[in-house]
């Protein structure tokens, strides 16, 4: 493998909360007379290691909070860490941030040079490099007036153009994408290929996971501040979108479990014979799933609770996009599967060997009806929120075409 | 903060944009602008002129008044300015410490050049009035620069301890302003120092640094009948005299070693 360029080395950081901010004297005077802890310790990083080589693209991806930021700061030298040891090999950006210290009642020209000042230029050697800051900027009519003036737009332009400049091994970039038109954007991305290209380590910190895709050669995926994985990119950000996926079910239900209802299921049709009582996803092994990769195959179990012997009822279940525009609602019926006696309490499960459904978010509803089809014994709208996760697609399914072109003259 | 780059070629451009927004910045919006850092001053002191010399008539019998009177309020007000600047100087440059890894001190001494630059602009008045009341500079002048000195180690030490304590104390401004009215009263600024008869009061007085430089510059600048630590009465011949200039010493050097201990975690305290 490359050179090491930078290197954590089993890095935690915790950081003292006040409970109720002790930035006085009398409140700390106060909390040492009764022996009280003035602070609540929170772990931001537990035993943090990894290396990251010469010349790679690397990036750092997890959830707010995750304390991805508080790991930059760390590489960038602004927090040391309570245990464990950084080592950089090379020169490295000290700011995490774009604009570091621009000042709004000063012109943009002042502000060049300030903020040059601030990543360790002189005047000579700003004053060399001024024009093509001011050009790459595409700003060059505005320097002379107050950057209060500028538009957030115009601000981060002129500060991308500045850090840019900055001549080191090794660069911290955190959410710069956010801002800026597409235009601008479409410069960043370039100027990124051009700095990958000249063999410059780069740690990349970003929401944009389309970003981390396109530029980073392997990536960090942190969560609650511990390391969750670390290899190529592909795959850590297919399980970040999984880590998210299951997030946001957890939220859910502890969302529900507050407010005490457990799910808005809606029945309707006659509820005497047989309902339906719950639905859940599992994988082919019959273990419970939280989200569904694209193109896994899964199985949606239905339970049921006959109240007296069911004898060949049609089943059926619909899956439902966020618009609430039924994608796919197979039945026994259309199936031409005879379902027998249903008896008690039971499940049904209903696989999709070949999933094609694109990413997103998707309800379950399920019914049951007499064996004609025409009388509905239970039908459960709103049953199940299910999420498959993946890249963006275009549309409601995914078919993976063959592609070919023919030029005609 | 090893010694060894303090001054390299990045600090030092640093510390020139700093200081020279702080510049900037400070007269900004204002209709004459920087002729306010003379103007300034230049006001202030026929204020205090007309009180104390006309109205209350006091220093009757020192030679040159007005100018000694001048040069104590001058020296005074840069420790005050410079030390109440640099106490909210860490936490006012919040967004700097917090985002870029910037040596910490820069900061408290781009705020302490500031007020530097400020007293060179006073001594020009001093100079004036100097000038218009006719004093007799003599050779013994050329000490005044390396009594300057003294008072700005003092002051850099004093500035590193409550910039360093501001981040975790907000008390510290309240405190260091109380302080401050308590010092300019107990250090020989708007009286003359013969006013105090109580001899071991006298003596006490002078272990001020402030006390001691304020009267030596006033000594070799002014006039030499202005009472230093070095007379008769206060510590002549003994080895106490000594005492002020080693407390700016261990000040300043107590304050590196607080600040170098406390600035690690600037940047999640504040």
């Amino acid at each position: 493998m490359a050179e090491v360029a930078v290197h954590v080395g089993d890095v935690s950081k915790t950081f003292r909360l006040p409970k109720e901010r002790q930035t006085t004297l009398k409140g700390s005077l106060v909390n040492f007379a009764k022996r009280a802890k003035g602070y609540e310790e929170q772990q931001v990083l537990r035993d943090i290691s990894f290396d990251i080589y010469k010349g790679e693209f690397f990036g750092i991806v997890g959830r707010n909070g995750s304390g991805k930021s508080t790991l930059l700061k760390l590489l960038a030298g602004i927090y040391s860490p309570d245990k464990g040891g950084i080592q950089i090999n090379g020169r490295l950006t000290p700011f995490i941030e774009l604009g570091v210290g621009f000042n709004p009642e000063l012109t943009g020209r002042e502000n060049v040079f300030l903020n040059g000042a601030l990543l360790g230029f002189n005047r000579k050697e700003m004053r060399a490099m001024y024009d093509d800051i001011v050009d790459f900027a595409g700003i060059e009519r505005f320097m002379d007036q107050k950057l209060k003036n500028y538009s957030s737009g115009m601000q981060v332009r002129l500060a991308f153009s500045i850090a840019i400049r900055a001549e080191s091994d090794i660069l911290l970039i955190d959410e710069v994408l956010a801002v800026g038109d597409m235009l601008f954007q479409q410069k960043c991305f370039e100027t990124f290929k051009e700095i990958k290209k000249r063999g410059k380590t780069v740690v990349f910190v970003s929401h944009d996971l389309g970003a981390v895709e396109a530029f980073c050669d392997r990536a960090l995926l942190i969560n609650n501040g511990d390391m969750e994985h670390i290899g190529p990119t592909r795959e850590i950000i297919k399980r970040y979108s999984n880590l998210l996926a299951d997030a946001e079910v957890i939220e859910a239900e502890k969302e529900s479990k507050k407010t005490g209802k457990k799910k808005e299921v809606v029945h309707s049709g006659t509820g005497d014979t047989i309902t339906v009582e719950d639905a859940e996803v599992v994988d082919m092994h019959g273990k419970p799933l939280r989200h569904i990769e694209e193109g896994e195959p899964f199985t949606v179990r239905v339970h049921f609770d006959a109240k007296r012997d069911v004898f060949h009822p049609v089943v059926g279940i619909g899956l439902m996009d966020e618009d609430n525009i039924s994608v796919v609602g197979p039945n026994t019926q259309e199936s031409d599967f005879v379902t027998g006696t249903l008896k008690g309490r039971g499940y049904i499960d209903v696989t999709f060997k070949n999933n094609v459904l694109a990413p997103g978010g998707y309800t379950v509803r399920a019914a049951i009806f007499d064996r004609s089809g025409a009388v509905p014994y239970d039908f459960a709208e709103n049953l199940l929120k299910i999420k498959v996760t993946g890249k963006k697609r275009h549309g409601k399914v995914f078919l993976e075409p063959t592609w070919k072109v023919v030029n005609k003259s | 903060m090893s010694f060894a780059n303090v001054f390299s070629k990045r600090n030092r451009a640093l510390l020139r944009e700093l200081v020279a927004t702080d510049f900037k910045l400070r007269y900004q919006g204002s209709v004459l602008g920087y002729a306010w850092s003379l103007l300034r001053p230049l006001l202030l002191f026929l204020i205090m002129y007309v009180v104390f010399v006309r109205f209350l008539r006091i220093g009757q019998g020192v030679p040159h008044f007005p100018v000694y009177l001048l040069m104590g309020i001058v020296l005074w007000n840069f420790f005050a300015e410079m030390t109440s600047q640099s106490l909210g100087s860490i936490v006012g440059r919040g967004d700097l410490i917090r985002k870029i890894r910037i040596p910490r001190w820069i900061i408290v001494l781009s705020s302490s050049l500031s007020a530097l630059i400020n007293l060179a602009l006073n001594l020009i008045v001093v100079g004036v009035f100097i000038a218009v009341n006719h004093v007799a500079i003599t050779g013994a002048a050329l000490w005044m620069p390396l009594i300057l000195v003294e008072i700005y180690v003092l002051s850099l030490g004093v500035s590193l301890f409550l910039a360093a304590l501001f981040v975790k104390y907000r008390d510290m401004s309240y405190i260091w302003e109380v302080v401050l009215q308590g010092m300019f009263y107990l250090t020989p600024i708007i009286y003359p120092v013969t006013y105090i008869k109580n001899p071991t009061l006298l003596k006490l007085m002078f272990l001020n640094p402030m006390a001691q430089a304020i009267q030596d510059v006033r000594h070799v600048v002014i006039t030499p009948a202005t009472v230093t630590i070095r007379d008769h009465t206060v510590l002549q011949g003994q080895l106490l005299q000594y005492a002020p200039f080693a407390l700016a010493i261990i000040i300043l050097i107590g304050g590196v070693l607080y600040f170098r201990k406390q600035a690690k975690y600037f940047a999640e305290d504040i």
